[in-house]
């Protein structure tokens, strides 16, 4: 059975990711974001560069290519591939919890 | 989205010889073009920026340009073929169709394209047996079985066609029935279109299109394809497939291929009374299993006749063929070293990149007369690991890999014309679109992450390259450093051998050579065993054998054999080569593991971080003095493009019994990896719980040493990232430090100690 995420419990990552998205975490963490970043639909979202380490917004793949483009969003646009994953973090979290994060990536 | 593509007709030029390009413009009708040493392909701000250097050549300047694509998918054509349609025939065939929900794919036909005229037998809506009878008057009828085939069984198929009356006759029978499955079909009607006598080409698992292209192609295997003459009923196939065939059956036969014969070909032999020679066209998989494998026997040399099969796939690519667009002869006195072709059809801006660098290698001259005074250096490009991975398209079609590095898959314009591109074919990490591994790669085409400013969704945080783009890395290093080097590829190494590499005393390597030959690997030991004395400036090197094909350049082929870090398996039984009959996968399983040429072999990988190397008591060793001078230093590369740490990505570690020598110096090894930095499968047996480096002591990278007993000597870096640290603090830090006296010492003709 694999581990359900559950709000109570898994709140103590956000501020761990929040503080580091890229890097090593936690294994409570670790196992919170192997769970999230699978999307059994076979849609994915992936980041799009505009400016090489400058720009990038968010996109969704379909789960074939040859299903149609990649959805690309005008908005928001990251100056961080940081802030992108905060972002990704957050969606992710109000689908699997039904709850907001009402955090910026920085104060 | 890029807007301009191209690739040059090969991967290595020596001085005086041509380079063509291949350019296909997405938008406007000319490019500039200009010849620039490549020095440095990444612009992460972090690090020293880009760095080209203009070459002046005739190649300067403005050139016309189209769009140009890909006709993919991988067919059998019998060039000059009589028309069948001029009698009635039955055609006969085993098949294993692969992707059987994808529409209208050929088995067999002879078909005019232009006219829309002829015969064709397919597969379609869903895995029905059909055929397709055209007058090329607009008159079309068709007949299905009814009854869908299923993925990865196989079938024997016999249809018969009688185009004077238009009596049609199909039959569809698995090999192997299953309860409840109706998949056995028959099927017979008088068609109302009478096919003329089209005097074409015959094409198997392809058809001729109105636009001159072939199309509608097969997913999937055929085995023991048989024509005869006259209408027969289903079975009479089984009678030719009995090791002596009745006399009285052979004038009924027309054509009869047998694929487990020129395996190594492009040829298919007809075993029948009128030889039509067949010839195949985008390299489909060949030394295939066929429907009568029964496991006895693995290899495709051994028992030829239970791998009779070919396997086309629909997006199968060998050469794109797109027309020349620029040509250039090399200088004569053009310095060996990584070069591009600087394409540009505009300005970049946030939706579109205009500019593309074709790159391509200048090598030493061919003939050993004219290597006289040559540097002592030499740079051993990895083309076929480039190769292996050209269009590596993981982050496009496999899900999971988001987890895999530990971070969001990025998509450049690069990634995103990749992704609207899979006629471009993929790389030796991908998968056909009917899910078997893609096992061959080919240079002769549009290789879109063998480019400078590429940046990876792979290569570790930070810069992010990975191959081609993170060797420039080294690249730059050597320029900043004044050496004076030589430079051939992978491709050179294979062809030229030992001799290639006899008159130089240091070899250096890219970031990750990691697919090797069997004449590549011969070489680079011999060269060893002589005094060579190689700086292995990578990690995972010296892991996949490869095989090079007898006739086509630029194609490699691999078999995902028994195991290793694999995105595929080969099927059981299809562990050799079709290239060579060599026993593919891992050099480890045929006792040449990475560590008997480097000294050291892969243990882990992990894509998003990199850590640092902590100094070993081995460093203290005086046969490792020279390494460390000026280096006092406890903790090594804890700084670097490539992850933030010189250990990283992928890491190797010595390993004795693997066959790293005994006297391999272990002078620092990494710490501190984190749980995506994971042991890599073929180095356990039992599923440990502590794969992570955050838990497991063997996850680490050895930086080694060690003399030959010839007078050379092996230095390993054992990580992928450890060239994205060179440049750090401008070139001041203890990994160049170390480099360099690496380098210097390497380079100075006192052999080393080889003995007590």
């Amino acid at each position: 059975m694999v581990y359900k995420i559950d709000a109570e419990r898994d709140r103590q990552y956000i501020e761990e990711f929040r503080a580091q998205p890229i890097g090593a975490h936690s294994p409570g963490l670790q196992r919170l974001l192997n769970i999230m970043r699978n999307d059994t639909t076979g849609y994915q979202i992936v980041l799009i560069c505009r400016k090489p380490f400058a720009e990038w917004v968010l996109g969704t793949m379909p789960p074939n290519r040859l299903d149609g483009p990649i959805v690309v969003e005008d908005e928001p646009v990251f100056t961080s591939r940081e802030e992108a994953e905060w972002e990704v973090f957050r969606r992710r979290w109000r689908r699997y919890t039904g709850e907001d994060i009402n955090l910026p990536y920085r104060d | 989205m890029l807007k301009i593509v191209g690739y040059p007709d090969r991967y290595s030029v020596a001085p005086g010889e041509k380079i063509a390009f291949k350019i296909s413009l997405e938008e406007g009708s000319h490019f500039d073009a200009r010849l620039v040493r490549v020095v440095h392909g990444d612009c992460n701000p972090e690090g020293p920026g880009l760095k080209f250097r203009h070459v002046k050549t005739s190649a300067d300047g403005r050139h016309k340009g189209r769009p140009q694509r890909v006709d993919a998918g991988s067919y059998m054509v019998v060039e000059d073929f009589p028309a069948l349609t001029s009698g009635p025939f039955t055609f006969c065939a085993m098949i294993w169709p692969t992707l059987p929900t994808r529409s209208d794919q050929t088995l067999l036909a002879q078909w005019d394209g232009a006219a829309q005229s002829g015969f064709r037998i397919a597969m379609t809506d869903g895995g029905e047996l059909s055929v397709t009878l055209a007058d090329g008057s607009g008159g079309t009828a068709e007949l299905k079985s009814g009854r869908p085939m299923l993925e990865r069984q196989w079938y024997a198929v016999a249809v018969s066609i009688d185009p004077a009356t238009g009596m049609v006759t199909l039959d569809q029978r698995p090999l192997q029935p299953y309860a409840q499955i109706a998949d056995r079909a028959h099927a017979s009607a008088r068609l109302a279109v009478l096919p003329k006598a089209v005097t074409a080409p015959l094409f198997m698992a392809g058809c001729p299109e109105k636009d001159g292209t072939v199309g509608r192609h097969f997913d999937g295997k055929i085995d023991d394809p048989l024509l005869l003459r006259g209408a027969h009923a289903a079975d009479r196939h089984d009678l030719y497939l009995r090791p002596v065939i009745d006399p009285a059956l052979l004038p009924d036969i027309i054509a009869r291929w047998d694929f487990s014969q020129g395996i190594r070909t492009t040829r298919t032999i007809d075993i029948g009374p009128s030889q039509y020679p067949g010839r195949i066209v985008h390299l489909p998989a060949r030394g295939m299993k066929g429907w009568n494998w029964t496991g006895e026997e693995m290899s495709w040399m051994r028992k030829p006749e239970h791998y009779g099969a070919i396997h086309f796939h629909s997006d199968d690519v060998y050469d794109a063929g797109w027309e020349t667009s620029v040509e250039l002869t090399i200088p004569v006195d053009l310095k060996s070293g990584p070069y591009a072709l600087h394409v540009k059809c505009g300005e970049n801006d946030r939706e579109a990149t205009r500019e593309e660098y074709i790159a391509f290698f200048v090598r030493p001259p061919r003939r050993h007369k004219d290597r006289r005074e040559r540097p002592k250096v030499l740079v051993l490009a990895s083309t076929a690991s480039y190769i292996a991975y050209a269009n590596h398209g993981e982050h496009i079609t496999a899900r999971g890999a988001e987890r895999q590095m530990g971070r969001l898959l990025t998509f450049g314009h690069t990634d995103l014309y990749m992704y609207d591109h899979p006629e471009l074919g993929g790389s030796l990490y991908d998968r056909h679109a009917d899910g078997s591994g893609v096992c061959y790669s080919s240079r002769l085409r549009p290789n879109l992450n063998f480019s400078p400013q590429y940046h990876s969704w792979l290569g570790g945080h930070g810069s992010a390259l990975y191959q081609y783009n993170a060797d420039t890395h080294l690249y730059d290093w050597l320029d900043h450093k004044g050496v004076d080097y030589d430079l051939i590829t992978d491709e050179d190494l294979h062809t030229d051998g030992y001799e290639l590499l006899r008159d130089y005393r240091v070899v250096v390597t890219g970031t990750h050579p990691e697919y090797h030959s069997t004449p590549m690997w011969d070489a680079m030991k011999a060269w060893i065993d002589r005094g060579g004395r190689l700086m292995y400036m990578g990690g995972n090197g010296w892991y996949w054998r490869i095989a090079y094909h007898d006739e086509l350049p630029g194609v490699i082929e691999v078999r995902r054999a028994e195991d290793g870090i694999r995105t595929w398996e080969a099927e059981p039984g299809e562990y050799h080569h079709s290239f060579t009959g060599e026993y593919g996968g891992l050099w480890r399983r045929v006792g040449r593991a990475p560590n008997v040429i480097c000294g050291v072999g892969f243990i882990a990988q992990g894509f998003d971080i990199s850590s640092y190397y902590r100094r070993g008591p081995d460093a203290d060793n005086p046969r490792a003095s020279f390494i460390f001078k000026d280096v006092p230093d406890e903790i090594i590369g804890d700084f670097g493009l490539i992850g933030g740490g010189a250990s990283g990505i992928e890491l190797d570690c010595i390993t004795t019994n693997l066959g790293s020598p005994p006297n391999m110096l272990r002078l620092a090894s990494s710490e501190n990896h984190n749980s995506m930095m994971m042991l890599v499968n073929e180095e356990f047996t039992v599923v440990p719980p502590n794969l992570g480096g955050d838990q497991n002591e063997r996850v680490r990278a050895d930086l080694s040493f060690g003399e030959t007993p010839s007078g050379g000597a092996l230095f390993a870096t054992s990580s992928i990232a450890w060239c994205g640290s060179l440049s750090h603090n401008n070139y001041d830090n203890n990994v160049s430090k170390i480099c360099w006296n690496v380098l210097q010492r390497f380079a100075d003709p006192e052999p080393f100690k080889g003995a007590f």
